[in-house]
C-alpha cells in the first residue's frame, strides 16, 4: 500500500473554502488510484484547525493533521512549508495536493523548493503511475497541457473552479492527528509583520452580479462616465481591459483577465472590448455575456451569447435613457 | 540597491491560440512576442528604485537567441544590463529553469557583486508554474515574498505589501531578498525613441546553460473544449436600447 495523499486544507472562516473541497474531490480520485489513504493537512492555527476537521466528514478523510509548534502561524509561509515537509516525511506521504489558489500555489512552491521535487500548478486530471500523466493549465486556463510528473512525492496544486467540489457522503469525520514540529529561526524569518485594511466603496467587481466592462472602444477616461452610469442604474460595477488600465484610464484593481481579476456576475457587458483570450479567462465564468462592438467580426462575438452592432457611445446612453424611462413610466 | 528582474520571452497571442500540426507547441509565425504584465512592472519598479535611490539594474532572461529582443525592451525603459542565457528555444521545466538562472546569478554577484533585490514576474504568462522565483530563492539562501502590489525600500530592508480580500499584508524582508510581483504594482512607461535607440547598441552577456531537467516534461498541447457560440445580434445602434432593456428584464438584472 502506498504513503498518504496528503491534502492542504485552507478555511474560509471556520470551515474548509470552496477551493480546498475541490482538492479534496480531487485528491480522493488520487488517494483510489494509488489506493492509499486521503489525509489533510489543516493550514490554520491549531485551535481552528481542530474545530474545523468536522467538517470534513464524508469526504473519505481518514485523517486531519492538526500542525503546532514552534511559534508558526498562518503569517509564516515557510514556517508552513518547513512543517508540511516534516509532516509529510514522517507519514511517507504519496503525494502532496493543494489547491491552485493564490496561497496554495505560494505554500506547494516553498514546499517543492525545500524538498528540491518538481510541482505541477492548476492541474486538471491525474493517471498516476511511477510517473504520473498529468493535464494542466497554461496561459491561465486558455490552453492544456498534457505532461510527465515524475517524482517519488507528486507535489501539485488543482486549478480552482474546474472541479465541482463532491457533495459529502456518509463517510465518517476524520480521526484527528495533532502533530508538532520543529521549526528554525530561518523557517520563521520570513512573516506578516502588520495589515492594513482597505477602505472599501461601492460594490466589488467579483460580488457584482452585472458587470460592466470597457474596453479600447470606450476611448478615454471620461468616457467611462456612460459605462459607469449604466452600472449604477443597474446597481452593478464597472471593470476594464488591460488596454484601459495600462492607458491610466481605469486603475489596475479594474482589470479582468489574466493578470487581472476573475469575475463571475450575471451578465457581463463587455463594450469596445475585442475579447482577446488573456481578458476572456477573467471573464468566461459570466452566466451571459452582451456584446457592444462596432466590428461584428470581432472575436468577442464568439463567446458572447448576445450582441449589439455599433458605436458604445450612442448605445450604452440609449440603454440608460430607456431603463429610466421605463422606470418613470 | 543593486538589482536583477528575470523576464521570459512568451507569444503574444491575441483573439485565438493556435498550435502547430503536431501540437506540440503554439504556432507562432504570425505572432509578435511579449513578456507577461506581471514582469514589465517588475522591469518598471527596478528602474523606479534605481532612479530614486541610485544602484544598479539589470535583466536575465533564461530563453532562444530571439529572446534577445525582450531584453532590448527592458533596457529602453532604463535597465543598465542585460544577460541572455541562451537555449534553443525548447521547453525548460520550472526546475531546470531555477537552476540555470540561479547558476547565472551566482556567476552575476562573483564578477559584479551581490542583487539586493532580485524581482520575478508572479507567474510566467505562457507555462504559469508559479514558481521560479520561490526555487531561485531557496538555492540562494535568501527571503522571498510573491504577489507583491507595492514595494517600499529601506534602510538595508524593503516592504513587500500583498493584497488579501480584506486589504494588506505587509512583509518587512532582509536584503538581500526575492520578491515576485504582480501586475498593478505600478504603471509601466513606454520606452522613448532616444531610450530604444540607446537599448538597440547595448552589450548582450551570453552564455548557453546546462540542461537539468527536474522531472516535468511536456508531452503535449491543446486547446480546451470551449462550446463555440455565435452571438445572438439584438440590434444595432441606438435603436436596440429597447431589445437591450428587454433582454436586461429577461435575465432578472434590471428592477423596474
Ligand atoms: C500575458 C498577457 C496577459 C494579459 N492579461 C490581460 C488581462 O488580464 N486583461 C485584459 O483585458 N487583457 C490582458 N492582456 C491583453 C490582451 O491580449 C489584449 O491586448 C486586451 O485585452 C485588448 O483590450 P481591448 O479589447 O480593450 O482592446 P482591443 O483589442 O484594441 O479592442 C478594442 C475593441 O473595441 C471595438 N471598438 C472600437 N471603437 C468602438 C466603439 N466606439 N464602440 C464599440 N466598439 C468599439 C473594436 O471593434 C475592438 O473590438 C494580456 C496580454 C498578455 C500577453
Ligand atoms: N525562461 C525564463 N527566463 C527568465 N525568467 C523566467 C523564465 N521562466 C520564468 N521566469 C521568471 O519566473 C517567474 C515565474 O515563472 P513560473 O514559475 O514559470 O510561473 C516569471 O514571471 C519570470 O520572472
Amino acid at each position: 500500500m502506498s504513503g498518504p495523499v496528503l491534502t492542504l486544507v485552507a478555511l474560509g472562516g471556520a470551515a474548509p473554502d470552496r477551493a480546498s473541497l475541490e482538492t479534496l474531490t480531487f485528491a480522493r480520485d488520487l488517494a483510489g488510484q494509488l489506493g492509499a489513504p486521503l489525509e489533510a493537512v489543516v493550514v490554520a492555527d491549531p485551535t481552528e484547525a481542530r474545530a474545523a476537521a468536522a467538517g470534513l466528514a464524508g469526504r473519505d478523510v481518514s485523517s486531519a493533521i492538526v500542525v503546532g509548534g514552534g511559534g508558526l502561524t498562518t503569517d509564516h509561509p515557510d514556517g508552513w512549508a518547513a512543517a508540511i515537509a516534516q509532516v509529510a516525511a514522517e507519514r511517507g506521504a504519496a503525494a502532496i495536493v493543494g489547491a491552485g489558489t493564490e496561497r496554495g500555489n505560494d505554500l506547494l512552491a516553498r514546499v517543492a523548493a525545500r524538498l528540491d521535487l518538481p510541482m505541477a500548478a492548476n492541474v486538471l486530471s491525474i493517471q498516476a503511475g511511477d510517473r504520473s500523466q498529468l493535464v494542466r493549465q497554461r496561459w491561465a486556463g486558455s490552453l492544456l497541457e498534457e505532461c510527465w510528473l515524475d517524482a517519488p512525492v507528486r507535489l501539485l496544486t488543482v486549478a480552482p473552479n474546474t472541479i465541482p467540489a463532491a457533495a459529502p457522503d456518509g463517510s465518517a469525520a476524520p480521526a484527528v492527528v495533532d502533530v508538532v514540529v520543529t521549526l528554525s529561526d530561518a523557517d520563521l524569518a520570513v512573516h506578516v509583520t502588520s495589515r492594513e485594511a482597505r477602505e472599501h466603496a461601492g460594490v466589488s467587481l467579483t460580488d457584482a452580479k452585472v458587470v460592466v466592462g470597457g474596453g479600447r472602444g470606450v476611448g478615454s477616461s471620461e468616457g467611462f462616465a456612460d459605462l459607469e452610469e449604466l452600472a449604477s442604474l443597474l446597481g452593478g460595477a464597472v471593470g476594464g481591459s488591460r488596454v484601459v488600465t495600462s492607458a491610466g484610464w481605469r486603475p489596475h484593481a479594474d482589470q479582468i483577465g489574466q493578470t487581472g481579476l476573475r469575475i463571475a456576475p450575471d451578465l457581463y457587458i463587455a463594450c469596445g472590448i475585442s475579447g482577446a483570450i488573456q481578458h476572456i479567462v477573467g471573464c468566461k465564468a459570466a452566466k451571459h455575456i452582451l456584446a457592444i462592438n462596432t466590428d461584428e467580426e470581432s472575436p468577442i462575438m464568439g463567446v458572447a451569447d448576445y450582441a449589439v452592432i455599433g458605436d458604445l457611445h450612442a448605445i450604452v446612453p440609449a440603454v440608460s435613457a430607456e431603463i429610466r424611462r421605463r422606470r418613470s413610466a | 540597491m543593486n538589482i536583477l528582474v528575470c523576464v521570459k520571452r512568451v507569444p503574444a497571442t491575441g483573439g485565438r491560440i493556435v498550435l502547430t500540426a503536431d501540437g506540440s507547441d503554439i504556432d507562432t509565425r504570425f505572432l509578435g512576442f511579449t513578456v507577461s504584465p506581471h514582469e514589465e512592472c517588475a522591469v518598471e519598479e527596478a528602474v523606479r528604485i534605481a532612479e530614486a535611490g541610485g544602484g544598479s539594474t539589470a535583466v536575465l532572461t533564461l530563453g532562444p537567441a530571439a529572446a534577445e529582443e525582450q531584453l532590448r525592451d527592458a533596457m529602453a525603459i532604463g535597465i543598465e544590463r542585460a544577460v541572455l542565457l541562451e537555449t534553443d528555444g525548447s521547453d525548460w521545466d520550472p526546475v531546470a529553469t531555477a537552476r540555470a538562472i540561479t547558476d547565472a546569478i551566482r556567476a552575476q554577484e562573483a564578477a559584479n557583486g551581490p542583487f539586493d533585490l532580485i524581482l520575478f514576474g508572479n507567474e510566467s504568462a505562457d507555462s504559469g508554474g508559479f514558481q521560479v522565483g520561490i526555487r531561485v530563492a531557496a538555492a540562494l539562501g535568501r527571503p522571498v515574498v510573491t504577489g507583491v502590489k507595492s514595494l517600499q525600500p529601506g534602510d538595508g530592508r524593503i516592504v513587500a505589501r500583498r493584497e488579501t480580500p480584506a486589504g494588506w499584508e505587509l512583509f518587512e524582508l532582509p536584503l538581500p531578498a526575492v520578491v515576485s510581483v504582480k501586475e498593478g504594482i505600478n504603471l509601466p512607461r513606454y520606452p522613448s525613441v532616444p531610450g530604444r535607440l540607446r537599448a538597440r547598441k547595448k552589450e548582450i552577456e551570453r552564455s548557453t546553460p546546462e540542461r537539468r531537467p527536474g522531472g516535468l516534461e511536456k508531452i503535449a498541447l491543446r486547446l480546451p473544449q470551449t462550446e463555440a457560440t455565435a452571438a445572438e445580434v439584438i440590434g444595432r445602434g441606438p435603436d436596440a436600447a429597447g431589445a437591450v432593456v428587454d433582454l436586461l428584464a429577461k435575465l432578472g438584472v434590471v428592477d423596474r
